[in-house]
């Protein structure tokens, strides 16, 4: 029992990077109808912003709740500031075209992401400095949760209610809401497009960048390439959960880290190799798709001609 | 649309013409002309995740090339080197390679560290007859690839079977848990042979986990694991991925000894794996401490040059380079049949990793050490040499090596004495150099 809780308890966790990440995919697609391939990538340069923040600032040296959180803040304000620019720079000016040509845009944008920060880091994975004093907690039995997993959860759970708070209670996520509908009705309407839009890619990039600071905390390796893969499965988790559906990203982000981790601690009970983890994730995808094609929670929209 | 035709036919004719000098390449066996620069390739790890092997590597070559330079050459020959980066991806490994042998058509190669990059790149070099030292790569698949590629370290079957013994005899485990890289051929190789050794010497090895370069944490794994509660987990994989597993098995409150093999070796392990890589012990080439004198010149001389203590890499990365040079004087020349030849019958060759004699399979053969991790000053500590079978441990400082054995070993080591005496005089190189590690590294505990 306690080794099932346990097996949980680590499933959820990643889970729960899986789910902030997804947000962002699932917010910018929802607006623009646009995969930000580039999104995974955010969150490596989180990671990295809040290791350069950490060790330029000196948090490395001396770990405190202050300086974690101004590592946080910080490593999200800049990770926001970098996906308007991509945003402004990259997505902007091609938006006129075809939907494709945006995805492939974002294709090299996530390319030029990883292979510029190979280029100014080197591609050795770095040691994240230790912020908090990490603890272990038992909670019974053998079963156990880290501060820093602690963290995940408490931080994720937060930053999922400011955002719901953003987008139902506020003029901006009411603008947001909108343009989701009809971005051509809410720029008739008066509302400033561009601007929900460039508020949108930093709200998405901030959550993946709180990702990344947490997960380096849990996990002190990054390392340029690390968005690919984790990327990759919040996206899944996006589209299980239903691509666009705020809800559904969280579920298909807590599904997949569960998912995964089950896999490895009793999937060679029933014959599938623990190394199978990331087969298990698209494999769950497809099922799902076959019988709710726009994912777990997604409402199915009729195309109109 | 012109545009577009013009720039289709410009890459279409590049990659013609690149497929016709890999055609006149590997047509027939380059031969040296005897004069002018000798041109090595060396190819590694420079910017990807295993990007520490590679820049140890090449500061190594680096270091030994200079020296031979400064030197007046080989044969009044300056040695020049064409560095390529793979980023760590096999795939890379052989284009690089490729572009090592048919562009800049190099007269010999040294690298890769990882063995699955050197087994991707091996064929490409045999294919074009272009002798190949690989360093470090210690999957024994490696020279099995043909008579061009050999290797200046020890294989796999002896690193495996050296920690399985070490783990049963000195550590007394019972037990252990195995949890490896499956992508990688090093870690797949070491997997199989400590299991081997490790059932052989009484033991039971009671799950073998497996993880990806990429997961995202390792905790699945080590849940899995803590439920057996082995006596020891070996961890035969690289260090990006070793430091995490450390610290996330202590976080889970396994305080066991973990075990690993030379893809420990880096700077960055401490800083990764921190105070979690107390209790962990590993297999390696040399121990950058022994004071014996040919260890500590170089030590100093690398020091001088880059700042850092050399691993066990840029140590065999050096050999390598030295026993490249010593051929070459050998055969006279960088005619590829003949230099092949004088590689593969290196005898003898006082290295830093000790002393470097080629067997039929092209594999040195080539005492181990243990090393025990010493998180809190970033260092390895020398613990034991463990000689492969065949070769003893040296008569005069039997009593030396005794004290760091137990009786299991002792026995051993007493049976190889016997041995000793009748072995021939080839050996006494080795055995010497082994000797004056194992009584100073005495004399300093």
């Amino acid at each position: 029992m306690d080794t099932f809780v346990q097996q949980l308890i680590n499933g959820l966790t990643i889970g729960s990077i899986y789910a902030l990440i997804a947000l962002g995919y699932t917010m910018v697609y929802g607006i623009l109808r646009l995969i930000n391939f580039a999104h995974g990538d955010i969150y490596m340069v989180g990671a990295y912003a809040g290791f350069i923040l950490a060790t330029s600032l000196g948090f490395a040296a001396n770990p405190s709740a202050f300086g974690f959180v101004v590592t946080l803040v910080g490593a999200m304000a800049i990770a926001a500031g970098i996906g308007m620019a991509i945003e402004r720079f990259a997505y902007r000016p091609v938006r006129k075209f075809s939907k494709m040509t945006t995805l492939i845009t974002a294709i090299g944008m996530s390319l030029l992401i990883e292979y510029l920060f190979v280029f100014i880091f080197s591609g050795t994975p770095r040691s994240f400095p230790q912020l908090i004093t990490n603890d272990n907690y038992t909670l019974f039995g053998n079963a156990t949760i880290s501060t820093s997993q602690i963290l995940i959860f408490v931080v994720s759970i937060l930053l999922m209610i400011l955002l719901q708070y953003i987008i139902f209670y506020t003029k901006i996520g009411k603008a947001m809401r909108a343009v989701s509908f009809n971005l051509n009705s809410a720029k008739l309407m008066g509302i400033n497009t561009n601007f929900v839009i460039a508020f949108t890619f930093a709200l998405g990039s901030a959550l993946a960048a709180a990702g990344g600071v947490l997960t380096a905390q849990y996990n002190p390796k990054i390392e340029p390439l690390m968005g690919i893969i984790t990327g990759l499965k919040a996206f899944v988790a996006a589209v299980l959960g239903g691509i666009g559906n705020i809800p559904g990203a969280v579920l298909g982000g807590l599904l997949i880290g569960a998912a995964e981790t089950l896999v490895v601690g009793y999937g060679s009970a029933i014959g599938i190799p623990s190394t199978y983890r990331d087969a298990v994730a698209f494999a769950i995808l497809i099922l799902v798709l076959l019988v709710r094609p726009a994912g777990l929670l997604g409402s199915n929209v009729q195309e109109k001609v | 649309m012109k545009n577009f035709f013009l720039a289709f036919s410009l890459i279409f004719s590049i990659l013609l013409s690149s497929a016709c000098v890999d055609k006149s390449a590997t047509g027939g066996a380059p031969t040296g002309d005897g004069s002018g620069d000798i041109k090595v390739g060396v190819y590694g790890d420079l910017t990807g995740q295993t990007s520490s092997f590679g820049q140890s590597t090449i500061n190594g070559i680096r270091l030994a090339v200079d020296e031979i330079n400064a030197a007046g050459g080989v044969n009044g020959r300056k040695i020049t080197l064409v560095s390529e980066d793979d980023q760590g991806r096999p795939e890379q490994a052989t284009t690089v390679v490729q572009k090592l042998v048919n562009q800049d058509k190099v007269q010999a190669i040294l690298g890769e560290v990882a063995s699955t990059n050197s087994l991707a790149a091996a064929p490409v070099a045999q294919g074009a007859r272009i002798p190949m030292i690989t360093p470090s790569s210690t999957n024994p698949k490696v020279t099995e690839v043909g008579d061009y590629i050999s290797r200046v370290c020890f294989i796999d079957p002896f690193q495996g079977s050296t920690m399985a013994k070490f783990a049963a005899k000195s550590l007394n485990a019972k037990t252990a848990a195995i949890l490896g890289d499956v992508n990688s051929d090093y870690s797949k190789g070491l997997t199989q042979f400590f299991e081997q050794e490790f059932t052989k010497n009484g033991g039971q090895v009671v799950t073998k986990e497996a993880y990806t370069q990429n997961d995202p944490d390792f905790k699945a794994q080590l849940t899995k694991i803590r439920n057996l509660n082995p006596d020891v987990i070996y961890v035969p994989g690289y260090y990006g991925q070793v430091g995490i597993i450390a610290r996330q098995a202590r976080e889970l409150g396994m305080n066991m000894p973990l075990l690993g093999g030379d893809g420990w070796d880096s700077p960055e392990l401490w800083k990764l794996g921190g105070e979690s890589l107390k209790n962990s012990y590993i297999s390696n080439h040399y121990s950058a401490e022994n004071p014996a004198p040919e260890i500590q010149n170089f030590v100093k001389a690398y020091q001088a040059k880059y700042n850092v203590v050399p691993d066990s890499l840029a140590a065999l990365a050096y050999d390598a380079a030295k026993v490249l040079a010593d051929a070459i004087r050998r055969a006279g020349g960088t005619d590829s049949a003949k230099l092949k030849d004088a590689i593969n019958a290196t005898k003898d060759f006082k290295g830093v990793t000790g002393t470097i004699t080629l067997d039929a399979s092209r594999n040195a053969i080539k005492p181990a050490v243990v090393l025990e991790l010493n998180p809190s000053a970033s260092k390895f500590a020398f613990k034991e040499t463990i000689y492969p079978e065949g070769m003893s441990a040296p008569a005069d400082t039997t009593s030396n090596a005794n004290t760091m054995m137990n009786t299991n070993q002792m026995s051993n080591a007493n049976m190889m004495n016997s041995n000793m005496t009748n072995s021939s005089t080839m050996n006494s190189n080795m055995m010497n150099s082994a000797a004056n590690m194992n009584s100073t590294m005495n004399a300093n505990k």
